[in-house]
């Protein structure tokens, strides 16, 4: 236990860093995000914008990252950083970091970001505020302020860490908003290679089994249609899946309904499942118990379909209809259709 | 070979509200609870050591209190646990907790694999697992939906949850791993369990019994500090209540999401 959260004095460290995702050659919605935060915040304290990339294969996407903001993309292509290696990455980033000295590194809240930053931010002895939903420079100090929600949303909590650079978030998904891409615009390109002492070759590959439906990374999702024990069973998920395919949205389940077996724990949401913050969220036969609420809070538009007007979802929606999903669902969907 | 689980004791809500005088959480009628994410941790130990033997040990740090979390990790299954607990750990956010894991992790020796569950409820952070990890300097994997031990060489075979689709992986012990809920289903104590456990000792440790630096412990030597605390801002209350036949509320849903651009 080498690392002394001590030992990292305010040095001449200068430029903003987000972490770009690529997976099966696109990158991650929350990469450009990303993008969008660092180049707000760079407005405020200005500083270079960089977009670190590690994969294999990722060449034809450096473009797409200069359009959305980036003044100069890192890359490392390497085969074995085709996939998710936590040891190589975290040895590779915390050099990087050593090397270039940026104030600030910003990575998705993705499975990856989440596993990467915390391995890194604890070697490189530097703080790490997860999930965040707001990010702004203190006018004062030009310290990072990382604004993000604890105890399922109930509460937000602001916090900094710039006694210890470089300062690091995780982002949640979804939350901020992407620039403009500029067509055609360019940025530097700085080349690194992986080291041998980086390859710690600990981990093997075994096999890569993309997902089937479009149950997962719903967090995305502008429009999720979520079931609840009103639902009554798998025919009553059936329906939300034919409106949902009608919309466009996505699938979601509470906690009752996907103990009861009619939906996969993968589309779970609440505390004990995923947090979502779609434009539009449609509760049908949610009852709103708060471990669901919790989950779905941040929505922009919620909407609920419950026979019961006294419903705890009622009172959070904006839009509560009184009444039976069965009945209306079917009725929407012929208005929708052509 | 020992198993370590790491567990926590959580507020029995995830949602928590604030004196609207001091700004502090009220934490008082609020049960406390083993973090449920734990439970399939704890879970997942049970059933390796029921398969290939060895020593399952829960730990916990945390105020006396988090002694009771201990004694239903034994319920469960555990053979032994260990409370960490020091007034000089208070305020330690997750960089000084997972040094203060990690040490007693190393003072227990002999220990192959550490289980974590996906994240608290009440921090929601899921960075103790990998700092851990990193403090020790072990391979970790997180979003892990399946596990395997081989008989031949104990390495493990685990699949992972990714954004896009799940990965499988091998990795040599010693390892960290983050557990998600899909790997297992956590069995119910017995009473049997329950009684052995609340006559079991919880040993406690402090900074000096795991061979912590003090000077990195608590909350002097957290790198984040919390400038603010408040509640998240208010929804938008102009809500409206639509009560009529099912072919009207449709009709007036279907102008509403027309009007947004939904549809």
């Amino acid at each position: 236990m080498k690392v002394d959260p001590h030992s990292n004095p305010r040095q001449s460290h200068q430029g903003i860093w987000i972490l770009a995702e690529a997976h099966q050659g696109r990158l991650l919605d929350v990469s450009l995000e990303l993008l969008g935060s660092a180049a707000r915040l760079a407005a405020q304290r200005p500083q270079p914008v960089w977009a670190v990339l590690f994969g294999h294969g990722v060449e034809p996407l450096i473009p797409t990252l200069w359009e959305h903001g980036a003044d100069t993309v890192l890359a490392v292509d390497d085969p074995a950083l085709g996939w998710f290696n936590d040891e190589e990455q975290a040895a590779l980033l915390g050099r990087l970091l050593r090397q270039h000295r940026p104030e600030i590194l910003l990575a998705g809240a993705s499975a990856v970001g989440r596993a990467l930053a915390p391995r890194v931010a604890v070697a490189e002895s530097c703080g790490l505020t997860a999930d965040c939903t707001g990010l702004e420079i203190d006018p004062a100090s030009g310290a990072l302020l990382q604004t993000r929600p604890a105890f399922g949303g109930s509460l937000m909590a602001t916090i900094r860490s710039d006694a210890f650079l470089p300062q690091m978030a995780t982002v949640r998904p979804g939350v901020m908003k992407r620039l403009d891409p500029v067509p055609g615009r360019r940025g530097g390109l700085v080349r690194e290679s992986l080291r041998p002492e980086e390859r710690r070759g600990l981990k093997q590959l075994l096999e890569w089994l993309p997902s089937s439906g479009g149950e997962e990374g719903f967090g995305n999702a502008s429009f999720i249609i979520t079931g609840g024990r009103g639902m009554r069973g798998a025919e009553g998920f059936e329906l939300l899946r034919r409106f949902a395919a009608k919309v466009g949205g996505a699938v979601g389940a509470t906690r009752a309904a996907v103990d009861a077996g009619w939906a996969p724990y993968a589309i779970q949401i609440g505390q004990t499942g995923r947090t979502v913050q779609p434009r539009i969220y449609l509760a049908c036969g949610v009852s709103g118990q708060i471990q669901h609420l919790v989950g779905m809070q941040g929505s922009d538009l919620i909407i609920a379909i419950n026979p019961d007007p006294a419903a705890p979802i009622m009172a959070m929606a904006d839009i509560a209809i009184v009444g039976d999903a069965f009945a209306i669902l079917p009725e929407l969907i012929a208005l929708i259709q052509p | 070979m020992k198993i370590v689980v790491c567990i926590k004791q959580v507020p029995g809500v995830s949602a928590v509200s604030l004196d609207p005088e001091t700004k502090r959480l009220v934490r008082e009628g609020v049960k406390s609870i083993l973090n449920p994410f734990d439970l399939h941790a704890l879970e997942a130990g049970v059933r390796l050591k029921e398969r290939h033997g060895g020593e399952l040990v829960a730990i916990s740090m945390g105020p006396p209190k988090a002694e009771q979390a201990l004694r239903e990790a034994l319920a469960l299954g555990a053979d032994q646990a260990v409370l960490l607990c020091d007034k000089r750990f208070a305020g330690s956010d997750t960089w000084a907790t997972s040094y203060v894991l990690a040490r007693a992790i190393a003072t227990l020796g002999n220990v192959g694999l550490v289980i974590c569950g996906k994240q608290a409820i009440d921090g929601d952070t899921a960075q103790v697992g990998p700092g851990i990890a990193a403090h020790l300097g072990w391979p970790q994997a997180t979003g892990v939906t399946a596990l395997e031990v081989a008989a031949d060489d104990g390495s493990l075979a685990v699949t992972r949850q990714q954004d896009g689709g799940h990965d499988r992986l091998r990795l040599p012990p010693p390892a960290v791993l983050a557990v998600f809920k899909e790997l297992n289903q956590p069995r119910v104590p017995r009473l049997s369990g329950w009684l052995a456990a609340e006559r079991a000792p919880v040993p406690v440790w402090n900074a000096e019994a795991i061979g912590a630096d003090p000077a990195l412990v608590g909350l002097n030597a957290s790198p984040t500090r919390v400038v603010r605390t408040g509640p998240p801002p208010p929804r938008n209350k102009d809500s409206r209540r639509i009560e009529t036949t099912p072919a009207a509320a449709a009709a007036q849903l279907f102008h509403e999401l027309r009007r947004i651009a939904a549809i």
